[in-house]
């Protein structure tokens, strides 16, 4: 008997049930558990106290990302620097304790593979199509654009699934986002994202798992959809989806956590599987016409908040709800900004090309593409750039992209989360703008007093090189 | 966790919309590797501002938090969650919250209640002046003015809740279910249960 027909998510959800409660809650098994410095130190010291152990330290896996500095990690002769925040070092520590304590594969600060969790996993092979993968950090809906059911939890929720490789669960609502059509020239996935949370708003998402559909994902690379998964977030999805493909498939074969061989012909058989059923219905459905999508700036300090490239910060007055407008007042007053402002005459002063969204190569090589041959303007005081992995930085040394941007006047550094939340050392001014190629444009989120405008990587660039956001696409 | 009944008192009346994690408590003071302490940076970028109500003598320690729409947007960070509780924040009454947040709040026996904006504008307005009370077995909240709304939840953070019970424990009870999945997935799907490292 043919059973009806289902979505990828459900059929994930389905593979994945330990039990079903009375109470309609599930017992759910995770097949990837991402740690980092942050939200696991009191999950470890819950864990201590009560005496319990880790049920399944080998699918763990801790990265350190958010704390580290971005300057060099070890001296000339390779000998560890110190980290002169004293409580970002404790962290650091707590977890470099923890993980061999607790019998976790952990890659340290100063190893080759170090990077942000969320780009390290699908690197390493680690996070997989089909698989549970949750970590104590919102943008593990990233994995998503890999095939995986893949979700941020606190860090009561890192201690379950330290303590029990299990997540007590309701199943959630399912979403379609259907996008019709291509993209246009200089329109990137992360225009693409910041439309969508423009269009479903912050809260849109909100109890459902979204499902990306449409020939222009099947047209994107993994790195891409990487990108739109993880900002599912912002549209108040906890997780994101992309059905895997020959692309998806393409991208994993070899890499070091992947299976192989025999192993490989049955994960792939499996994963062939997963796309939704031709019939099946979602609980909600958005569809986008990709032809209105444009080069897409935020002007003000929710992900929502976003304009074309071309467009004018809007007048509070214009929105409907008396809470939006009264928020749109409030989100104007902090970035300085006037109600019908050209976005393209905001001058800003400072760049970040970074963040699990958008520090992989082809952010790289994109970002680079703009920048070869010119030099960032005289009024960008600081422009970095930080790779998403040691890898994404070797592979992009290796293709000549630090001397682009170091010819540039841009910083090359160290991987790591850097100024996309400011917990290390990089830190936008108060007052001052920041274009921006992370995820979150809240106040104070890249510093106290920080002014954020949500960019691609191409945008970024194109910001550094005439001192203001503009239009990518002028450039070319 | 501490088993919740009933909460009464003053109720902080904040009432802004999309409230996230990072105005609740700032990265910055996530650099902590214990659970306490944080409440002196809860809202702080709201903090100075005038007619902010935190620093308002009349609702220091108040055990309740009205919001707006998507309260806890934004980041996983637990942290929002201790610091609420650190402020003496036991319920936070909102029009709809984040599903992370959500979640936090109830593992640290935060009631996070949702009700119609049209209820959550009435509590704003009496919360000016007068207290208001949370009853989890009747799931009402109720002022001094016969005000008397229902909330909706789940019935077994309900349980939880009233009982104070710990989840990992209770899991830990179902470690034979769980034994039995990892079996099945290991001769299933070996590749998904193991996890090896190969040679580059």
């Amino acid at each position: 008997m043919a059973s009806a027909p289902r979505t990828m998510y459900e059929k994930i959800w389905d593979a994945h049930v330990v039990e079903t409660r009375d109470d309609g809650t599930s017992l759910v098994f995770i097949d990837r558990h991402l740690v980092h410095e942050v939200t696991s130190p009191q999950a470890f010291e819950s864990l201590r106290a009560s005496g319990r152990t880790v049920r399944r330290p080998d699918l763990t896996l801790a990265v350190p990302d958010h704390n580290v500095p971005t300057t060099a990690r070890v001296d000339a002769a390779g000998k560890r620097l110190p980290i002169a925040d004293p409580q970002s070092a404790a962290q650091l520590a707590a977890l470099e304790r923890n993980a061999p304590d607790f019998g976790i594969r952990h890659i340290g600060a100063t190893a080759p593979e170090q990077g942000i969790v969320h780009v390290v996993g699908p690197e390493q092979g680690f996070s997989l199509p089909g698989a549970t993968i949750v970590c104590g950090d919102s943008h593990t809906a990233a994995h998503g654009g890999i095939g995986a059911l893949a979700f941020g939890i606190g860090t009561s929720e890192v201690e379950h699934v330290l303590a029990t490789q299990t997540l007590l669960l309701r199943k959630s609502k399912t979403m379609e986002v259907r996008v019709e059509g291509a993209l246009g020239p200089g329109v990137t996935p992360k225009d693409l994202i910041l439309h969508v949370i423009g269009v479903i708003g912050t809260a849109g998402g909100t109890g459902h798992v979204i499902e990306y559909r449409g020939r222009v994902f099947e047209e994107m690379s993994v790195e891409g959809r990487l990108t739109v998964c993880n900002m599912s977030i912002e549209g108040g999805a906890r997780a994101g989806l992309i059905a895997p493909d020959e692309v998806t498939f393409a991208y994993l074969e070899g890499r070091p956590y992947a299976p192989r061989g025999a192993d490989w012909d049955r994960a792939l058989a499996w994963w062939r599987t997963l796309r939704t059923d031709e019939g099946a219905a979602f609980d909600k459905s958005v569809t986008i016409d990709a032809a209105d999508i444009e080069p897409t700036v935020t002007w003000g300090t929710s992900p929502e908040d976003v304009v074309p490239i071309g467009g004018r910060v809007p007048a509070p007055e214009s929105f409907a709800d008396p809470a939006k407008q009264e928020a749109a007042r409030k989100s104007l007053a902090y970035m300085g900004l006037e109600p019908g402002q050209r976005l393209a005459d905001v001058a800003i002063e400072n760049v970040f090309i970074g963040s699990c969204t958008n520090s992989r190569i082809e952010d790289l090589r994109a970002a680079a593409e703009v920048l070869r041959g010119r030099h960032k303007a005289p009024g960008v005081k600081w422009a970095i750039v930080v790779p998403g992995s040691g890898l994404v930085k070797r592979q992009a040394e290796a293709e000549g992209l630090d001397r682009v941007f170091t010819a540039a006047g841009l910083e090359w550094r160290e991987p790591g989360c850097s100024a996309c939340l400011a917990m290390n050392p990089d830190k936008v001014p108060a007052g001052e703008r920041c274009a921006s190629t992370s995820n979150r444009n809240f106040v104070g989120r890249q510093g106290p007093g920080a002014r954020t405008h949500l960019v691609s990587p191409a945008m970024a660039a194109a910001a550094a090189v005439t001192g203001r956001l503009a239009d990518v696409r002028e450039l070319a | 966790m501490e088993p919740v009944s009933t909460i009464e008192g003053r109720a902080i009346p904040l009432g802004t919309k999309n409230v996230d994690t990072d105005v609740i408590i700032p990265a910055h003071w996530l650099k902590t590797v214990t659970r306490e302490g944080l409440g002196k940076g809860a809202f702080e970028s709201l903090r100075g501002q005038p007619g902010n109500p935190f620093d308002d003598p009349d609702f220091a320690g108040a055990p309740i938090l009205i919001a707006g729409d998507n309260f806890g947007c934004g980041s996983s960070r637990e942290h929002a969650a201790w610091a609420l509780l650190d402020l003496g924040i036991r319920a936070v009454i909102a029009p709809s919250f984040s599903d992370i947040f959500a979640g936090n709040a109830f593992k640290n026996g935060i009631l996070a209640v949702s009700l119609p904006q049209e209820q959550v504008d009435r509590l704003l307005e009496v919360a000016r002046t007068d207290p208001v009370s949370l009853d989890l077995e009747n799931q009402t909240v109720t002022t001094p003015f016969q005000d008397r709304f229902t909330f909706e939840i789940d019935a077994f953070r309900k349980h939880c809740l009233l009982e104070g019970l710990d989840e990992v424990g209770l899991t830990l009870e179902r470690g034979d279910a769980i034994a039995a999945y990892e079996k099945r997935q290991a001769r299933d799907m070996p590749w998904l249960a193991e996890p090896r490292e190969n040679a580059a």
